[in-house]
């Protein structure tokens, strides 16, 4: 028996025999930036209209504004009103679904006098500094938490790598400031920190700025979770958090 | 979206150039994944590949792994042969699971429990899930959070990880897995190892060629702007996700498909299933009647390239075109059809006359078949496709781009006997 793998690419070749077709050019008449620039007004009100449209949470915030905040989103308890910004500056969809049903043996949590957060190694410690009776909890490769403590805490926090309007996606490639995989995966919320000079109008831009790192693991993430499994009805928050908040920075 | 028909174009063009130049790139994929830390295996075929990930699994000490939904693994029935070697494959995708626990064959391959509806699903949980809520009831985001509980408790303690993969890219060893739901992110993300299982010819060149993909690929099979989730990776990241990765690169009849000069575009395929959205005869069928892991008019042309068999599949059509028309990376199906119609012909005896009886029978069922959908009601058999989601006998929402068409009307129920019942039916009444 010979090798696969010889026997595989040996196969290959006779298959493509005397007919491989000539390799051509790839014609790339799409777009492969947009009409606005990263930041610019235009493209942050597209990024805004599709991340409420996906049912996230938009803040618009200064970064001066940005500790208050995030201590009202992370504030224990069932006080804190995730739609409402500390500019008082409303963008996006105030719905309360994160809190209308919950795994088994979770209800007791939102009660709780003191709530969790995991943030990644190289989170800016000025976001986190107005935050009251939360503990913060230091998630890095070097020292991660496991899957059952991530489990058990209520919040993640992380910074973004770019975010494209058209498509509402904001992608995290892994760096300190973003953290382990797991912990934008695991916890219920997940506080994304974005900075409007990261937002580009296009899927190409995006990945022309990423292909400078190609090694790094990639998430995309475009609104919670969702699923439209059952009779297409659509669900969202399945196995993701169930609540994205975007911290959108100027 | 101003740019289609160029997206079109590229993605078309990229996937013959993969086909080209298929044995350089899946050298250079192997040896960026190897350089990267994770371990490249190659499987002539489905026994081939379903030994190499037991004996994997075996390694690991465990008794369960988990997995995303993915097409390579149906095709080549992994779960069953894991299940034979005493190894539960657990389906966390929400379709899969209800199909898995129902002990049933998916439907379609985007929205595989297409065929159950909300009050079928509760009762499948409740009966099989072990640990649903017993007073669950059929609405579908209570449904979702009784699977979400449940599945995490999986996604916690697994140690083995099974996928597939959307796009491998050449250049950079980089593999991705689209999603909506966040369980590609979890068994992709917590358990130790990932053992994904990939097709050949899903390779793309470049990364670059992702800016292509990752935009055609959602608006075709879910017509969103862009999926929920999109999981990227290259090799292992030490300290971040699983610590071990093996690919499994797997031929099982694609390097005939590759040989056959004028069929060979079905290996473009995506995977994206707008030609099952929009086909006349899958509508009224549904996916069970294909009797094949790839239903709908992609599953016509690719399954019986893949297998080598004689078919009646490449007959399950009108010709419409519309295929053709939404195929985000242009296979054209039609002409594919009649080719392999054309070849039936020649290899397997018949005369010229059958064909034309055959091709004249085939246009007729379908006439038939959309002049009157009652008709095939009164028929015995339950294919129950697209059925589970109709009301009072018609259906007012379809999958995208079906969509566009429901939205300013309503789609007849469709009917209960498969295509297949009544073309032998109909041969035995002769």
């Amino acid at each position: 028996m010979s090798d696969a793998r010889t026997e595989m690419l040996s196969r290959i070749r006779t298959a493509l025999g005397t007919s491989t077709p000539e390799p051509a050019p790839v014609p790339r008449e799409y777009r492969s930036a947009g009409e606005h620039a990263a930041g610019s007004a235009e493209v942050l009100e597209v990024l805004v209209d599709r991340l409420v449209d996906y049912k996230a949470h938009v803040h618009r915030v200064t970064a001066a504004d940005l500790p208050e905040l995030l201590a009202e989103l992370l504030a224990p308890g069932p006080g804190a009103d995730p739609g409402r910004s500390a500019e008082g500056q409303v963008v996006g969809s105030s719905s309360d679904r994160s809190s209308d049903i919950l795994p088994a043996g979770r209800e007791a949590e939102v009660a709780r006098a003191r709530s969790s957060v995991v943030v990644p190694p190289g989170i800016e410690p000025a976001w986190l500094a107005g935050l009251a009776d939360v503990e913060v909890l230091t998630d890095s490769r070097e020292a991660p938490l496991s899957a059952v403590e991530l489990d058990g805490t209520d919040a993640v926090v992380t910074a973004a790598r770019v975010a494209v309007a058209e498509t509402g996606t904001i992608v995290l490639d892994g760096e300190p400031d973003q953290g382990r995989r797991a912990i934008s995966l695991v916890p219920d919320v997940h506080v994304c920190v974005v900075r409007t000079d990261q937002v580009v109008q296009t899927v190409p831009e995006a990945v022309r700025l990423l292909d400078a790192d190609p090694g790094r693991p990639l998430t995309w993430i475009s609104g919670p979770s969702a699923t439209s499994d059952i009779e297409l009805d659509r669900v969202e928050g399945v196995h993701g958090p169930r609540t994205l908040h975007v911290a959108l920075v100027s | 979206m101003p740019d289609w028909e160029a997206l079109r174009d590229a993605g078309s063009a990229i996937k013959a150039d993969v086909l080209a130049r298929l044995p350089e790139l899946l050298e250079e994929l192997e040896r960026n994944v190897s350089a990267r830390g994770g371990v490249v295996h190659w499987a002539r075929d489905a026994a081939e590949a379903n030994r190499i990930v037991a004996d994997l699994v075996r390694a690991k000490e465990t008794d369960e792994v988990v997995k995303v939904k993915s097409m390579a693994t149906q095709e080549i029935g992994l779960n069953e042969a894991l299940a034979e070697e005493g190894i539960a494959a657990v389906e966390t995708d929400l379709a899969e699971l209800i199909v898995q626990l129902a002990d049933d064959m998916p439907s379609h391959i985007l929205v595989p429990a297409i065929h159950r509806n909300r009050t079928e699903i509760r009762d499948i949980f409740l009966e099989r899930m072990g640990d649903a809520p017993p007073d669950l009831t059929d609405v579908p985001r209570e449904l979702a959070m009784a699977a979400r509980a449940h599945l995490r408790r999986k996604f916690l303690s697994a140690k083995v990880a099974i996928s597939g993969a959307n796009f491998a890219v050449a250049d950079t060893g980089t593999l991705a897995v689209v999603e909506s739901e966040g369980n590609g992110r979890m068994c992709l993300t917590l358990p130790e190892t990932l053992i994904t299982v990939m097709g050949i010819e899903k390779l793309v060149p470049t990364y670059r060629d992702l800016e292509v993909f990752l935009q055609l690929l959602p608006r075709s099979s879910t017509g969103e702007r862009m999926n929920p989730y999109t999981s990227m990776w290259t090799g292992v990241t030490p300290g971040d996700g699983p610590q071990e990765f093996h690919l499994v690169l797997l031929d099982n009849g694609r390097t005939k498909v590759l040989a056959d000069e004028a069929g060979r575009s079905a290996l473009h395929c995506i995977r994206c299933s707008a030609c099952l959205n929009v086909c006349p005869v899958y509508e009224r069928v549904g996916g069970h009647t294909y009797g094949s892991v790839y239903p709908g008019p992609i599953g016509a042309i690719l399954t019986p390239q893949l297998t080598g068999e004689k078919s009646d599949l490449p007959y399950a059509s009108t010709l419409c075109g519309a295929c053709y028309e939404v195929c985000p990376v242009k296979i054209d199906i039609p002409s594919i059809l009649v080719e392999l119609r054309a070849r039936e012909v020649e290899l397997g005896g018949a005369s010229p006359d059958t064909a034309d009886r055959v091709w004249k029978a085939a246009m007729k069922a379908a006439s038939f078949a959309m002049a009157d959908g009652a008709r095939f009601r009164r028929a015995a058999r339950l294919p129950r496709v697209l059925r589970a989601i109709s009301r009072h006998g018609v259906i007012r929402r379809l999958p995208f781009p079906g969509s566009l068409w429901t939205r300013s009307r309503d789609l007849p129920e469709p009917p209960k006997q498969t295509f297949h019942d009544w073309w032998a039916g109909r041969e035995d009444e002769r």
